[in-house]
């Protein structure tokens, strides 16, 4: 299996190279000062020249919350929905349209909450478009509410004496959808947000890579205790393919499955060595490593980023054009005049 | 008279009309009994007019009176709009159909009745305290008591089946009986059994036995003494076919598909009584229609606004609870002005309601059933075979006029079927409409044709048109995020204008009967034949009456206000509680009179004169 494999063709043998202003749209950016889209807005317009996609091919497709202005913002073809629906409209057009490449994006509550359905199915189907779900674990639009991803607990304008919800795993919930590309990255990560977008961006089906985003005026710090500069390397672990599981500001700490748990170890204690270690497996065509690191988090283990898990497998789009051509090689193309006629007729003179 | 080599005496007798009722449980194969006697009858040459009625449960318990399923069918030598009042026949496989359907049948009506089913036993489950065959209760009708499933059980002697199976095939001793009875060929049956049971050679041959049995039965029994005779009809020339009115939706959108240069994309959510149109435009792939079976009603609503942003034909397709969770999306379909179909095929409610039954409930839901100042135009097909021509229709509306447009079926226009003149292929209208591609200075996604008020459909793929759309409010011309007041107010203003102006696109509100007078009888949708019917009994008496048919219901066609004064009174029969009639009255300010009707049945043609009668006996009309 390779990789990455092929997006949409680029023009002209990729001949036009495209820049990052090419994709930056003259709509005045209005999300609050210091808000983690910023970010992931850059590093999307970063990224997509290198695609060689021509910007009238790429389409935004967006939900409703901070997030959902997004495609303002990108001088592409741009939709911004309705609140949770952004998967559906994707999966329309895409259906009608797989020559198009298709970006959704959401948010915790648009993805997980009032649009959980869409996005489950979206997955399942594995609808050839890449799904960014910025995740604040707050309602920043309607100004601080609890939401799906909010800790258990968690005191807002909504639950004065904390949330009684336990929170969603976004991760978990993708891999069990069926999604076949599931991956986290961090919006102050920025490089490694970049590589991550790209490589969603090259692959063939339902892609989701949630991004662990701060909303600095509902939320401010919502991911701090382990994305800050000084403590990730030892509260964070960063997923490569065919590599074991170590991290640590000294590269000492790892991860071992111990029965069908994972257990933090060091290396060089109690006998511990780096062939203990799990190895990062992206492409294992089951689940189970991918739903197991997909459950680790701080404070119990370090916060894995990266690609948890990418396969191959048919796009919904593969499979719809696949019957249609297949009914067509078997009786030819569609005849309106015999449809018509259906079933027995008779003629008055 | 003749006599049969048996020695019975027997004669033949022409009518014009006749309507049956096939009753049973709803495993007894009613629906298919009624089907193959309505295709026979359409293959001959009748008119005819059919109103499948079943239950909601796919099997109620076996003999329980909610469990009866029936078809009734009209086959007629002249003209008919509906299946007809009330049976002349009816063929009642089990006490509880008895029960059930006795109430419609006319004094003097036949009533056929499989004898082998009034056990103490089912005669219980329907609630009779006495058998109805022995108690003398049945003396107004004539009753023919057949022992249907013992003579059906022995015509199949011999074959490799459990007796379960047997039973099941004497829904096609019945439809023999009936063959035999209105002097009806078996070979269309005969053939579709082939066709069906190909494979499977024993039940093939089983129901082609019953079917024969029946036949048989009828020629060799004493209990007949007549059979019956309905000429063809004089029928426009042309070929024909049978077809429903979702069959014909379906095909309307294929041919509309067509005749706009794209490809169809129908999403949708499997509902009753809507999916039927699902199902059969499934079956197109080579036609390189995509179908999707979305996860939910707002998903199918979703997906369909993606592929009309996309470029393609979209529709979507449901009945009124689906139509209630699509409206937050229908409103952003308005808003983003994309072209789209969205079919409900009314039934019965509020909320589940009587997902089989028909109503006409659904029109203040699709004119005013969402958030802000939405306006949507309106569709409604009259019979089955007109939804062909109307899906056509809507799809023109929404292309022309870049907006989605509702198209209003319902249960009994859907399911129901009536002989169809096959258009030529060669005469469907050009409804294509061109994309948008980069022409001189800047883009402008919210500019507008001059005429019609659309905005441009400029379909991502297409180069230097790279622009947002959204639910949030745009400014005018420009189409960027806009808040403010006057630009709402003209954006409302300009949208409710573009739906309005489509009045000058439609054909005028057409009358039947007199030009002016006593009275107008105004319906729209699945009432027609009702309407039609009672119109045509009421002129043939001396009355001063006249019908007008809306298919469209936003906007009205422009003469709508014109018709409505050239009579004293207006009557507007609907299957809802005045949901037209409100409109109508608050849009013209005419002193409308209401006339509705919930029972999850279509209106008979008596009820509609009655009313009628009446409302010109208190306006002091004299005769």
């Amino acid at each position: 299996m390779t990789e990455m494999t092929a997006g949409p063709a680029p023009v002209d043998g990729g001949l036009i190279k495209l820049t990052r202003k090419d994709f930056v749209a003259d709509a005045e950016v209005r999300w609050c000062p210091g808000c983690g889209d910023y970010s992931i807005l850059a590093q999307t317009q970063k990224v997509m020249p290198d695609f060689g996609v021509p910007r009238e091919n790429i389409v935004f497709i967006s939900g409703i919350g901070c997030s959902g202005r997004l495609p303002y913002y990108m001088n592409t073809y741009g939709f911004h929905s309705i609140h949770g629906r952004a998967p559906t409209l994707a999966t329309g057009l895409k259906t009608a349209r797989p020559d198009l490449m298709v970006w959704v994006i959401t948010g915790d509550g648009d993805a997980l909450s009032i649009g959980g359905n869409h996005f489950l199915h979206s997955m399942r189907r594995n609808v050839d478009f890449t799904m960014i779900m910025h995740n604040n674990r707050i309602y920043g639009l309607t100004k601080g509410q609890t939401s799906p991803t909010s800790e258990f607990g968690k005191r807002t304008k909504s639950t004065p004496m904390g949330s009684v919800d336990r929170p969603m795993m976004p991760l978990t919930l993708a891999l069990a959808a069926e999604s076949t590309f599931v991956a986290r990255t961090v919006d102050t990560h920025t490089e490694h947000l970049a590589r991550t977008l790209e490589a969603a961006g090259r692959h063939r089906g339902a892609s989701f890579i949630e991004v662990l985003q701060n909303c600095n005026i509902f939320n401010d710090g919502a991911w701090r205790d382990f994305t800050e500069r000084d403590v990730r390397d030892d509260r964070m672990l960063l997923l490569e393919h065919g590599k074991p599981l170590i991290y640590g500001k000294d590269r000492d700490k790892g991860i071992r499955l111990n029965g069908l748990h994972p257990e933090v170890v060091t290396i060089g204690e109690d006998g511990v060595t780096e062939a203990d270690l799990l190895v990062h497996d992206q492409h294992a065509e089951d689940p189970y490593l991918a739903l197991i690191l997909s459950r680790m988090f701080w404070p119990e283990y370090p916060v894995p980023v990266g690609i948890f898990r990418q396969v191959d497998r048919p796009t919904h789009s593969d499979l719809v054009d696949a019957q249609i051509e297949a009914a067509i090689a078997k009786s030819g193309p569609g005849d309106l005049r015999k449809a018509l006629m259906a079933g027995e007729t008779w003629t008055v003179e | 008279m003749t006599t049969t080599p048996e020695g019975i005496e027997r004669e033949s007798q022409l009518l014009d009309r006749v309507t049956i009722r096939f009753a049973g449980d709803s495993g007894d194969g009613m629906q298919l009994t009624g089907t193959q006697f309505t295709r026979t009858a359409a293959v001959f040459g009748n008119d005819i007019s059919t109103f499948p009625d079943y239950p909601a449960e796919i099997r109620a318990p076996a003999g329980s009176l909610p469990g009866v399923s029936g078809f009734q069918i009209s086959f007629s030598a002249s003209d008919i709009h509906t299946p007809g009042d009330a049976p002349d026949v009816l063929v009642a496989m089990n006490p509880a159909a008895l029960k059930t359907n006795l109430p419609d049948l006319p004094a003097g009506g036949a009533v056929i009745v499989n004898a082998d089913a009034f056990t103490p036993s089912n005669l219980s489950k329907a609630a009779y305290a006495s058998n109805p065959l022995t108690d003398d209760s049945l003396k107004a009708y004539r009753v023919f008591e057949v022992p249907i499933g013992t003579l059906n059980a022995r015509a199949l002697e011999g074959l490799d089946m459990t007796s379960k199976q047997v039973d099941l095939t004497k829904n096609f001793f019945a439809l023999g009986l009936m063959f035999w009875l209105y002097e009806r060929s078996m070979d269309p049956t005969t053939t579709w059994i082939d066709q069906k049971f190909g494979s499977r050679p024993v039940i093939a041959e089983a129901n082609k036995r019953a079917l024969s049995a029946g036949y048989a039965f009828g020629e060799t029994t004493e209990m007949f003494h007549t059979t019956y005779r309905v000429p063809k009809a004089k029928l426009a020339p042309g070929t024909y076919r049978n077809i429903t009115g979702n069959e014909a939706t379906a095909l309307g959108f294929l041919a509309a598909a067509q005749a706009a240069k794209r490809d169809l994309f129908y999403g949708s959510y499997p509902i009753t009584p809507a999916t039927d149109i699902l199902q059969q435009l499934a079956g197109y792939k080579s036609f390189g229609v995509r179908t999707f079976q979305a996860e939910d009603e707002i998903a199918a609503m979703g997906s369909t606004i993606g592929a009309a942003y996309g470029g393609a034909l979209a529709l979507t397709g449901t009945s009124g609870p689906g139509l209630a969770l699509k409206s937050e999306a229908m409103g952003l379909a308005v808003m983003t002005e994309l072209p789209m179909v969205i079919v409900d095929v009314q039934r019965a409610g509020p909320s589940t309601g009587l997902p089989t039954k028909v109503e006409q409930a659904d029109l203040l839901q699709v004119l005013y059933g969402r958030n802000g100042e939405s306006p949507m135009p309106v569709l409604a097909p009259a019979t089955p075979a007109e939804c062909f021509t109307l899906a056509i229709e809507a799809s023109r509306i929404a292309l022309k006029y870049m907006t989605p447009v509702a198209y209003l079926s319902d249960a009994f226009v859907g399911n129901g079927a009536e002989p169809w003149k096959v258009p030529d292929v060669a005469d469907l209208p050009d409804i294509s409409v061109p994309n948008a591609v980069k022409g001189e200075g800047t883009f402008l996604p919210y500019g507008r044709d001059p005429e019609t008020l659309s905005r441009p459909w400029a379909i991502p793929g297409t180069p230097g048109l790279e622009h947002r759309i959204g639910g949030l409010e745009k400014l005018d011309g420009l189409g960027t995020v806009n808040y403010e007041a006057e630009n709402h107010h003209r954006m409302t203003v300009l949208r409710a204008a573009k739906i309005a102006g489509i009045a000058k696109d439609i054909p005028p509100l057409e009358t039947f009967g007199v030009d002016e007078g006593e009275l107008l009888i105004l319906g729209w949708g699945s009432t027609y034949g009702a309407i039609r019917s009672a119109t045509e009994l009421m002129l043939a008496d001396g009355r001063s009456v006249a019908h007008a048919h809306l298919r469209y219901l936003n906007p009205f066609p422009a003469n709508t206000g014109e018709v409505l004064t050239r009579y004293r009174t207006v009557l507007v029969p609907e299957l809802n509680l005045g949901q037209l009639w409100f409109v109508i009255r608050g849009t013209y300010l005419v002193d409308a009179v209401g006339y509705g009707r919930v029972r999850g049945k279509p209106f008979r043609i008596a009820e509609i004169v009655a009313e009628a009668e009446r409302l010109l006996a208190e306006r002091g009309v004299t005769r």
